[in-house]
């Protein structure tokens, strides 16, 4: 199959609410139970490990109107938030057997509890992720964090998840992650091949399919990639950063890209890739996992980081992406993105890397203003 | 026709000297560069002052520079000055004075306020806390210490959740004895604690006075008075001694069958922060129709004293963990909050629950739409919502808010007529 066969068939499943993928695998895994994950970082491994389906829920997008949701949370409230809300008070997360949390930020935080009161049947577990990353005692507390929501898989759905089980789902997590960096140095070394609205809709896919499969899936579409044909163009290289939570409309990603742009590094889905190294190896692997949070992650403005500066990560990403600006794109009323944003941009503004911000909202459907100003900032870059 | 609800002249103690200690403290933070004194900023919600004050360490809260700028309508050219370097309209305009006050050069060697020299991130469930020192400690320069801080999600702390907290403690320690050149010692802690303790014990004996009719003061805006001392002088002889006067002065009070207005006529509990740059105005609109607060959630951010907890010297830093892990507002969960709120409805006898809800503290407002849901639909409370900001002026639209509360008042004013007939 060719990648563009690929894509458009991934553009339909993406498409479809998280009832109906679910319902389509408990009929071919009959008892089977489903967990999504709501951004940024979920463990994975210890879902599947527990012989559960992991998926992520990433609020409506378009596809819902609030009807709902807008009564429970204010205005000024980022609209992941009340979208996820929305899809569960409208029918579209049924089957859904549980949904898990963690301190993103304020708003997630209340999420959490919120969707419980009103969905008290749903199993709803809220991680805390550590923002200390130096203690000596974070690993361990990591680790004991992760058992502690294995045994409430345990004590809610009778799953146990063993150690060797978890071993393997980290075995099978990690080739996935390797896939997905195969995928990143692609579209960095021939961004022509790969348009980032694919490479979105391709990851995406991936957070709705057995880890299995999704592997299998992405080796497919490397190969198909090989074989892609294209040729390269006189565009800006940037590095898209702010969008790891609520998800940007694929309109205002192609927009991003036709008005002259080649996105060569995002934090699109960044959950999904979040480690920079395989996590597998020898000893406890609650340890293993909690040890790779902690020293192998990669940055993220939901995760506090010690040991070097906000701004660093994203220089690094430039950097290794040889890109010429960096394209910041936060969801409207997202604290920690724009939080981030003064720091960063500082720090590019030291380093001589120019920028822009282009402010979203999932529910975005216009772009023309998003053009213009894109269009601009690529000719003052190309033409200067 | 009713009398005219007024406020009466009340001045008291309390509030003399509460002024009086909170301008010491900032005195002691004014000459702490030249008597070469270690500095530690951190935050109110479930703090470990105590700890910083065992350690030698000066605290200072950018929290309280931004309220007192706010209160004195200081705070939006401050808020536009961090906006004008990239803060977004939408982020939390606490952070924003704070960082504009820098920018206008309020802040740094050589000021009335100091860079702290050490910034301990005491995370306790406010993710902008992170920011917030992310970015004052890369503007001061100050060392910053992330005290992480498990967030309520279990019913009790587990072992695993204090082991976590305390081992930060002590690695703060560490860090606090390195900068200040002196030994921690353990029984000086204890010292402390058992002031903190003290002063939690008068502040509780305080907050259940207003369980009386009419309550002697009242549970929001006058708890601003008793909410310095607990939670930035807490560990202090000053807070304790304050607290004990404090209850002497609200018993008297009790005793004479006085509140702060001249009629009583509406019990509310207040869910959120103040608009801190219209305090007086806001008030204004509940004291004309005799509404006094007979609890609030804000005053509990610091520490939940009154249903009992109190730190332990015999267990300080375990005590310390337990407090920060769970005795406060902020570490706990909304949902974990209905329940808070309907023990003061139901223990003070509230008649109503009036929601502020303020946008630059989303930890305190996302999702009070469903609060209020909960407690009109599930519970049968009266409840108001309104809007604005605790720090930033532009969003308090007096004509909306006075309408609102207006006719909230009406509607309970009737029902308590058909109710009485």
């Amino acid at each position: 199959m060719t990648v563009d066969a690929l894509v458009t068939q991934y553009r339909e499943l993406i498409a479809e609410p998280l009832s109906a993928v679910v319902e389509r695998w408990k009929r071919d895994h009959p008892g089977g139970r489903a967990i999504a994950s709501y951004p940024v970082w979920a463990p994975n491994e210890v879902i599947h490990a527990a012989g559960m389906l992991p998926l992520a829920v990433l609020g409506g997008g378009t596809s819902v109107e609030l009807t709902h949701a807008d009564a429970r949370f204010q205005s000024f409230v980022c609209s992941i938030a009340k979208s996820t809300l929305e899809l569960g008070f409208q029918g579209r997360l049924a089957g859904v057997d549980g949904l898990v949390f963690s301190n993103i930020c304020d708003v997630a935080r209340n999420l959490g509890s919120i969707y419980k009161r009103n969905f008290p049947h749903t199993f709803v577990e809220y991680l805390h992720l550590p923002q200390n990353s130096t203690s000596a005692s974070v690993v361990p507390y990591l680790a004991s964090e992760l058992r502690r929501l294995a045994a409430a898989f345990e004590a809610a759905f009778g799953l146990k998840v063993t150690e060797s089980a978890l071993a393997e789902a980290i075995e099978a997590y990690d080739a996935l992650r390797a896939r997905v960096r195969a995928l990143y140095a692609l579209r960095i070394a021939e961004p022509q091949k790969l348009a980032t609205t694919e490479l979105y809709t391709i990851l995406r896919t991936m957070t709705l399919v057995p880890v299995g499969e999704a592997t299998a899936a992405l080796d497919t579409m490397l190969g198909a990639l090989a074989a892609r044909d294209a040729r390269p163009r006189d565009r800006l290289r940037v590095v898209v950063e702010g969008a790891f939570c609520e998800q940007p409309p694929l309109g205002l990603l192609e927009v991003l890209e036709e008005a002259g742009c080649y996105v060569v590094e995002d934090d699109l889905l960044l959950g999904w890739r979040w480690f920079t190294a395989d996590v597998g190896g020898a000893g406890d692997p609650f340890e293993q996992l909690a040890s790779a949070y902690v020293n192998r992650a990669v940055p993220s403005s939901t995760r506090h980081e010690s040991r070097e500066h906000r701004s660093v990560g994203l220089i690094e990403k430039v950097r290794r992406g040889r890109a010429d600006a960096v394209v910041f794109m936060p969801a409207k009323f997202c604290e920690p993105a724009l939080f981030d944003y003064v720091l960063m941009k500082q720090g590019l503004e030291r380093a001589g890397i120019p920028h822009m911000l282009v402010e979203f909202e999932e529910k975005m459907w216009t772009f023309e203003r998003t053009r213009n100003e894109i269009e601009t900032f690529v000719e003052s870059m190309l033409f200067d | 026709m009713a009398q005219p609800v007024t406020e009466r002249a009340y001045q008291g103690r309390v509030h003399e000297d509460s002024r009086r200690l909170m301008t010491a403290w900032m005195g002691e933070l004014g000459r702490a560069e030249a008597e070469r004194r270690v500095t530690g900023a951190i935050m109110i919600s479930g703090n470990c002052v105590e700890l910083l004050r065992a350690c030698h360490v000066l605290p200072m809260f950018p929290e309280v520079t931004a309220l007192q700028n706010a209160i004195r309508h200081k705070s939006l050219p401050l808020i536009l000055k961090a906006e004008q370097v990239g803060y977004s309209s939408d982020n939390c305009a606490y952070v924003k004075a704070d960082v504009g006050l820098v920018l206008e050069g309020g802040f740094g060697p050589g000021k009335a306020l100091p860079f702290p020299d050490l910034i301990v991130c005491n995370y306790v469930g406010c993710n902008v806390y992170v920011k917030w020192f992310e970015h004052l400690a890369d503007i001061s320069g100050g060392k910053l210490f992330m005290l992480d801080v498990p967030f309520a999600r279990t019913d009790a702390p587990s072992a695993d959740d204090i082991r976590y907290v305390v081992r930060q403690l002590e690695e703060l320690i560490q860090l606090c004895e390195s900068m200040t050149g002196r030994r921690f010692d353990i029984d000086e802690l204890r010292e402390v604690l058992a002031l903190s303790a003290r002063a939690q014990d008068g502040y509780a004996r305080c907050k259940h006075l207003t369980k009386h009719h009419p309550a002697p003061f009242d549970s929001y805006f006058d708890s601003i008075n008793m909410m310095g001392p607990i939670n930035v002088l807490r560990g202090t002889p000053e807070a304790a001694a304050f607290f004990d006067a404090a209850v002497a002065e609200f018993e008297s009070l009790v005793a004479q069958r006085l509140g702060p207005l001249s009629e009583e006529r509406f019990r509310t509990v207040i869910e959120g922060p103040p608009p801190y740059p219209f305090y007086k105005s806001f008030r204004n609109l509940f004291t004309k129709w005799g509404a006094v607060a007979v609890q609030s959630t804000y005053s509990t951010v610091g520490g939940i004293w009154e249903f009992g907890f109190r730190h332990d010297p015999r267990r300080p830093l375990e005590s310390i963990a337990e407090q920060m892990l769970r005795e406060n507002l902020t570490n706990r969960s909304i949902v974990a909050r209905y329940g808070q709120i309907r023990r003061y409805v139901e223990d003070w006898q509230a008649d109503a629950l009036v929601i502020h809800s303020i946008k630059s503290c989303r930890l305190f407002s996302a999702g009070q739409g469903d609060m209020r849901e909960h407690f009109i639909k599930d519970l049968g409370v009266p409840t108001l919502l309104v809007e604005s900001d605790l720090e930033d002026p532009r969003y308090y639209a007096e004509a909306q808010i006075r309408n609102r509360v207006d006719a909230f008042f009406e509607a309970l004013e009737h029902k308590k007529l058909v109710a009485a007939r």
